[in-house]
């Protein structure tokens, strides 16, 4: 399968990303302004090319990075959209050069995600303020902090839970099939060198590392870290009109797709990860008109290996109810049925939060231009690349090869 | 005297018996435990309180190990299904905090209790699940 060029459809025409790590000496805008001034050459178009930029960044969302990476790379007077949405922040950024291309406003646009973290730590447990007196504030009427009194809110215990309540309807899952999905991502890092870690751990290492909030164990949860990465998109009617050799390496989106959560009993004490997951997945395989069975990769919202695992249910990878069964069977595993997170994933590419939903989308691009280097899949035509933020917003893109 | 006693949220209600309260959309049924401008589900914007079943099973949990700093761990994060179909978030209480203790599926009940005292000695009353 590979895709023709077509006036209305939008492709991946440049991409890069840093290599995910720590970066105590640069700035975010360092980090964000390499990634664009590299995605910008890739494509062979120049800042002054650019319609429309995009920015993610959740913790700087309020700092005008789009702006502030103009005056690293031209100020040109184009418009900026600088968003935010949790961890689906670089998905939506590039969500919205799509809209403002195809919607004709746009012919080229630059879409930049970046994030510098350093060592956050442990993400969503809020430090209880002990109060002197106990009066009722906020909207439940609480005298003092509920996290850990009414459940949890950390980000391990979180989707610990999302992972629990698949084992409760399914069968076959247990911590053991959680264990080997962070197993395979920390053994698929080792082929990257843009991961954040780079190093094989045992199935006995990873179960018997420090328990964060049973069953993710430290090794199977995303560090955090600094990186960005930036993709330029351009129009079918504008491509068609490039060099041959730059009309080849060129990645078709044919689906972008963005979903929040629709109303669910159980999303309204716990985040639902998976109705808006499958919502964005079906919308995208019925635009591309391809299905899970076509794909050749799939780089997924792997934050904790529980996710990952319901993920594969969600994105239809895999049987009804047969997650465990498919990282069992080693489904996606880099030579298995569907390859998942052959980058590392988040677990050991890593997460700098705002600059993931774009990377994602590099990868897989990387593979389809058979470019990814020791970790190419070969052969690569369609793949598909899917983040999640909680609260909730679920981005998902499919992509393709060009045609010969 | 007693020490005066505030439930840690206001849809803990401590009399007669401790139980929940939920707003309940008077058209779907849809159930919250805070306020809301139109029901998330249906949009209607009538609302009734109403008083969620103690019992219930366990769906979801995790054994928290790390937590902020002043809350002590491990303790068992759960997620509740009542019996007349309430949606709640708690901990699993006087139940060891491993994995051969907690059991998806498990019979739940809603118990109360004490988190700590304020300086004018009221005591903030929580409340959790117990396995029966």
């Amino acid at each position: 399968m590979a895709a023709q060029i077509s006036p209305d459809s939008v492709w991946v025409l440049g991409a890069h990303m840093t290599r995910f790590a720590r970066y105590p000496d640069r700035d975010l805008i360092d980090l964000a302004s390499e990634s664009a001034m590299a995605a910008l050459a890739d494509g062979e178009v120049t800042v002054g090319d650019i319609d429309v930029l995009a920015c993610g960044s959740l913790f700087q969302a309020s700092g005008a990075v789009g702006q502030r990476i103009q005056k690293q790379i031209g100020q040109t007077g184009v418009p900026v959209y600088n968003v935010a949405n949790a961890c689906a922040t670089g998905a939506t950024a590039i969500r919205t050069v799509m809209m403002a291309i195809k919607a004709g406003e746009a012919r080229i646009g630059l879409a930049v995600g970046a994030e510098q973290m350093g060592k956050m730590g442990l993400l969503g447990g809020a430090t209880k303020k002990e109060k002197k007196v106990f009066e009722p504030s906020g909207r439940y009427g609480a005298v003092t902090g509920v996290d850990g009194h009414l459940g949890t809110e950390t980000m391990p215990g979180v989707f610990a839970q999302a992972g629990t309540a698949y084992a409760h309807d399914h069968g076959g899952v247990g911590f053991e099939q959680f264990a080997r999905v962070a197993y395979k991502n920390h053994l698929h890092s080792t082929l990257n060198p843009l991961a954040q870690y780079q190093k094989e751990f045992s199935m006995a290492e990873i179960m018997e590392s420090p328990m964060m909030s049973y069953p993710n164990t430290l090794l199977m949860c995303c560090p955090t870290g600094d990186g960005a990465a930036a993709v330029v998109l351009v129009s079918g009617e504008r491509l068609a009109s490039m060099p041959a050799h730059v009309r080849k390496r060129a990645v078709k989106v044919s689906a972008s797709v963005l979903t929040s959560d629709p109303f669910t009993e159980d999303c309204q004490v716990q985040p639902d990860v998976n109705t808006l997951t499958r919502n964005a997945a079906d919308q995208a395989y019925e635009a591309a008109g391809v299905g899970p069975e076509d794909l050749d990769l799939v780089e997924l919202h792997d934050c904790f290996a529980t996710a990952e695992l319901i993920h594969y249910d969600n994105l239809r990878l895999c049987e009804p109810g047969g997650a465990g069964d498919f990282i069992d069977s080693g489904g996606p595993f880099r030579d298995g049925a569907t390859p998942v997170n052959v980058s590392g994933g988040l677990i050991s590419k890593g997460h700098p939060i705002g600059a993931t939903g774009v990377a994602n989308v590099y990868e897989v691009t990387a593979h389809l231009r058979g470019e990814a280097g020791d970790r190419q899949i070969e052969g690569a035509t369609v793949g598909l690349a899917h983040v999640i933020g909680l609260a909730s917003a679920c981005g998902v893109h499919i992509l393709e090869k060009a045609a010969a | 005297m007693a020490p005066a006693r505030v439930p840690l949220v206001d849809y803990l209600r401590l009399e007669p018996e401790p139980h929940l309260v939920a707003q309940e959309c008077i058209s779907c049924g849809a159930r919250f435990f805070d306020r809301r401008n139109a029901c998330a589900r249906c949009g209607r914007t009538e609302f009734a309180p109403a008083s969620v079943d103690g019992s219930g099973e366990l769906r979801a949990f995790t054994i928290v190990h790390r937590a902020a700093p002043g809350i002590p761990v491990p303790f068992v994060s759960a997620i509740v299904r009542t019996d007349d179909g309430t949606w709640v978030r708690s901990n699993v209480v006087n139940c060891d905090p491993t994995p051969d203790a907690v059991k998806l599926g498990m019979r739940v009940q809603l118990i109360t209790h004490t988190i700590g005292a304020d300086d004018d000695g009221t005591e903030a009353v929580a409340f959790g699940y117990e396995p029966v």
